[in-house]
């Protein structure tokens, strides 16, 4: 102790001796001041076993493996779907040959709304942002070739995700390849959809109800299946700071962990399955700090608040991404460096996988070539830069320690926000988190157009650019026929008896409060349609109706 | 004294994301206008008629999604087809420079694509009203 007062002291004599007192304060991403230097002062109260300790060992802050990267190196997935099931195939294979390791879906805005192509909202949307899946029929076509115990898919999302994991499962049988030997991710986070991103159908509770449902059923007969992948991802890009991103996250995860308990599963049973995924931006080293943060605390809630006793229950599986709201469209090519620079807060922070946008991903679909870049930026971070080789390289740093002091004590604070309010589901109603994120949307929007967060190209060192820089992606309109198309063909072809009974399966289970999923799972190999299912599914459950806030 | 400038921003079809539609809401309640937020999921007309409703002299399209060239015309076209000349359609979102071409052929006032300022929309619609008649365009 004595040491640490005689380096305070030459702290302050150094600071004025220097005249650093006087230099310009400055803040972290998140709003912090920041000091010029930090020392072993700010970090003396940290013990190290307790606090720091050893990867693969509680409380894990400095990694959840014991050799990380150097036993694993994380998965490079891209996330990639557009048009129909066909086009979607053909992209996968082409990423897959570059070296990908699995196939994150990404599904059009009707699917995930749990709409028919058919359906008159649809119209404009169909096979847009995402590939469109109607019936198992498109979902076959899409895994056309693609062994399933071979490769692990990562489906982005929630309201109909039972619906998109019954249908995995079927195809996984017509591939001869039980659900026990299927690999993936779903997100299945509904709560992050009524917060931000709004690809929400049901009330709040009801989508408890499915997703507990979801885990029930991976838990039993899916056991390398993650069934849950809650998104801070989709909050932080909405405006969320880094503390509202770990601590509305937890607070959902918290929501889903109980609604599971409920049912009389034990923690252990199910924990180890859950993953999350997080957004990074462009302060790495705030960023790597916030994981190891929200490593230890996501181990002490476990541990503490839900009673795990295994290990693998109190690990904190992540995977990153640099935003695509910190891609800009001046300039694109100046967004495969930012992407560099986010995907370096996520390898210091030790995430287990990373999806990496391409430079124009923000403002279309990429291009193959763009989305091989956004490959290679994780390929050259991974194989030629050696950062690999030691665990935590940052740990240790007075500065990274304090760090993560820090934002561990804002997400906690966030956290006790919402707690006070009776939880997440009750914040969403109210709007409160909503509120919370668009005000930070705002202040960073402002502070943007006043310069005051500086953007290269943006609002400093801006050029005269000649229009349209970028060659995008074109969408092809006929998609959009193709996909009715084929709706009405396996419309004609199916058994409409067959259809309505498991139709009327489901709803039956729906209302009884039965678990879905074997319903779904037989309903789905009627070749009934998403749109049809949910259909029946609302009429029990009912539609959310958003509080409006700005 | 004239009333102030009353504004609709709204969230055409399926697209979530409502990040910029509200910070632009906020932008522009903050330059004294009088703002109305559809929320989310929103049809053509639904919009429509909350723009007639609500006596809106600008609706403004936010659309992240790549579907503003049917959404944008089902309004234009919807509104015309009520006989409503009085209201100026502005759109915002992920367009690229070929579609606000096109969405100008359409009957779109003008576009704010990705990296716009906050501040050059509300400039331009306090520019639409600088004589005291109303719209200009």
């Amino acid at each position: 102790m004595d040491q640490i007062r005689k380096i305070r002291e030459e702290v302050e004599r150094w600071e004025k001796g220097y005249e650093v007192d006087s230099l310009p304060s400055a803040e972290s991403e998140m709003g912090e001041p920041l000091k010029v230097l930090y020392t072993p002062a700010d970090v003396a109260e940290a013990d190290y076993l307790d606090r720091i300790g050893f990867p693969g060992i509680y409380p894990f802050t400095r990694g959840i493996y014991p050799g990380m990267y150097r036993k694993n190196l994380w998965q490079m997935r891209l996330y990639a779907g557009f048009g129909t099931a066909e086009d979607t195939n053909q992209r996968w294979k082409f990423l897959l040959a570059s070296g990908n390791n699995g196939v994150g879906c990404a599904f059009d805005l009707p699917t995930q709304m749990g709409l028919d192509s058919d359906d008159p909202l649809a119209e404009d949307e169909v096979g847009r942002v995402g590939v469109a899946i109607d019936t198992l029929k498109d979902m076959e076509m899409m895994y056309d070739g693609l062994p399933l115990d071979r490769i692990a898919s990562s489906f982005n999302i929630n309201a109909p995700g039972a619906i998109i994991l019954a249908m995995y499962v079927a195809i996984g049988q017509k591939q001869g390849v039980p659900p026990s030997k299927l690999s993936g991710t779903l997100a299945n986070d509904l709560l992050c959809e009524y917060v931000s991103r709004g690809m929400w159908v049901f009330p709040p509770k009801p989508s408890l109800k499915i997703a507990a449902d979801i885990v029930e059923y991976c838990t039993r007969e899916m056991p390398r299946f993650y069934p849950f992948n809650i998104r801070g991802i989709v909050m932080r890009e909405a405006g969320a700071t880094m503390a509202q991103e770990v601590g509305y996250s937890f607070c959902n995860a918290t929501e889903y962990v109980r609604e599971v308990l409920e049912r009389g599963i034990g923690v252990d049973e199910f924990a180890p399955r859950i993953s999350f995924f997080f957004c990074s931006g462009l302060h790495f080293l705030e960023e790597a700090a916030k994981y190891r943060a929200a490593r230890r605390l996501w181990a002490r809630i476990m541990k503490e608040k839900f009673g795990a006793q295994k290990p693998a229950s109190m690990l904190l599986r992540a995977t990153g991404m640099i935003g695509g709201s910190y891609y800009r469209p001046r300039e694109p090519e100046t967004n495969l460096i930012r992407g560099a620079y986010g995907l370096l807060g996520n390898v210091l922070g030790g995430l287990q996988g990373m999806l990496h946008p391409a430079m124009d991903e923000p403002f279309a679909i990429p291009t193959e070539k763009t989305a091989r870049l956004a490959l290679r930026t994780q390929q050259i971070c991974a194989y030629e830069t050696g950062i690999t080789e030691t665990v935590d390289p940052l740990g240790g740093s007075y500065y990274i320690e304090a760090l993560t002091n820090r934002i561990e004590e804002k997400i906690e604070e966030v956290m006790r926000q919402i707690e006070e309010m009776g939880g997440a589901v009750r914040a969403i109603e109210m709007g409160f988190m909503q509120k919370n994120i668009s005000n930070e949307a705002y202040q960073t929007a402002q502070e943007e157009l006043q310069g005051k967060r500086v953007v290269v190209g943006m609002n400093k060192f801006v050029i005269e650019e000649k229009k349209g820089e970028m060659t995008l992606h074109e969408f092809t309109p006929e998609v959009y026929e193709k996909q009715i198309e084929r709706l009405e063909q396996v419309r004609a072809e199916r058994r409409s008896s067959e259809v309505q009974s498991a139709l009327d399966a489901v709803r039956s289970a729906a209302e009884k409060g039965e678990n879905l999923m074997p319903h779904l799972i037989e309903v789905v190999k009627t070749y009934a349609s998403v749109g049809e299912i949910m259909k029946s599914l609302k009429e029990v459950y009912g539609e959310f109706r958003e509080p409006i806030t700005i | 004294m004239r009333r102030k400038i009353r504004i609709l921003v709204a969230k055409p079809g399926l697209d979530g994301h409502d990040r910029g539609a509200k910070v632009i809401a906020r932008a522009f309640r903050d330059a004294g206008m009088e703002v109305i937020y559809t929320g989310l999921h929103q049809s053509p007309e639904q919009i429509i008629n909350a723009a007639i409703q609500e006596d809106v002299d600008v609706i403004g399209l936010s659309i992240l999604s790549g579907a503003h060239i049917g959404l944008s015309r089902k309004v234009v076209e919807g509104l015309r087809k009520k006989g409503v000349t009085d209201k100026v359609v502005i759109v915002g979102g992920t367009i690229d420079e070929r579609d606000v071409q096109r969405l100008k052929a359409i009957g779109v006032a003008e576009v704010f694509g990705p990296g716009s300022p906050i501040d050059s929309l509300v400039n331009y619609v306090q520019g639409l009203f600088v004589n005291d008649r109303g719209p200009t365009v």
